[in-house]
């Protein structure tokens, strides 16, 4: 039996999104929690650096003066990304806008818990089975890995041909 | 690529040379969170490429540590830099040596 995806596009246009109740339930907190780090997080937590990388990491001038020019802008976008997945969470059926906001989201849900638990290219699951926290921080970050990876091939795969 | 034959041009005495705009490259870095689907799909969309070279790119990040995904005027490039980071991906700017 072929293993089906989470979301796939539909033959009536969009994308069908096939996530059971217990997982939207686990999604269901973290667009909040994501939009509290970028309303209240302090600048120096490694999690908003890397959502706000250097664009220039040789000139701190240059550095601080883009910041100043897009760092509104992009909070701006990750937080209508935050508000379309918070306010669909439950939806069957997405359009291509909203399921751009799902991967925007969970992309950055992504690289948050990624640098909370120090993921590197070398990490096993088994690295992350000390404390019961870091465990289900780990299992949270494996499940979103999946759900973006269905999400990309949804969006990279051509329509189905017929209804 | 065809030369063509060079043309007098007629300048005012007075103008100052304006040194051609440096060019200026963008970089991408590895980092061990992004999926290499999803960079390969983010240098299709952002930048129009097919997906052999979004994928050659990618794989350059992944394996080189890091890939010079665009260049050219420094406006342009830090438009590119505002909208890999809008994606997630750890991308720094800096003129072409």
């Amino acid at each position: 039996m072929a293993i089906r995806r989470r979301i796939d596009r539909s033959s009536a246009g969009g994308f069908d999104l096939r996530i059971p109740r217990s997982e939207r339930n686990v999604l269901r907190g973290l667009p909040d929690q994501l939009r509290l780090l970028l309303d209240e997080g302090d600048a120096e937590d490694p999690a908003l650096q890397r959502l706000y990388p250097s664009a220039y990491p040789d000139d701190a001038v240059a550095a601080a003066e883009f910041d100043g020019f897009v760092r509104d802008d992009l909070t701006e976008q990750r937080m209508k990304a935050i508000a379309v997945m918070a306010r669909t969470i439950d939806s069957e059926h997405l359009d291509e806008e909203e399921v751009l906001a799902w991967l925007a989201a969970i992309n950055d849900l992504r690289l948050v818990l990624g640098i909370r638990l120090a993921v590197t290219e070398e990490s096993e699951p088994g690295d992350f089975e000390g404390d019961e926290g870091t465990h289900g921080s780990y299992a949270l970050y494996a499940y979103l890995s999946m759900l973006e990876e269905d999400i990309v091939e949804a969006l990279s795969g051509a329509p189905p041909a017929s209804a | 690529m065809a030369q063509t034959a060079p043309v007098e041009t007629e300048r005012p005495a007075d103008e100052h040379e304006v040194t051609p705009d440096v060019p200026w490259i963008v970089i991408v870095w590895n980092d061990p969170i992004n999926l290499m689907s999803y960079v390969v799909y983010v240098f299709q969309k952002l930048f129009g490429y097919p997906l052999e070279k979004a994928t050659k790119l990618m794989l350059d990040v992944h394996h080189k540590g890091k890939a010079v995904v665009s260049e050219g005027a420094r406006e342009k490039c830090e438009f590119e830099v505002s909208r890999l980071h809008a994606h997630g991906l750890w991308a720094t700017m800096q003129r072409s040596r």
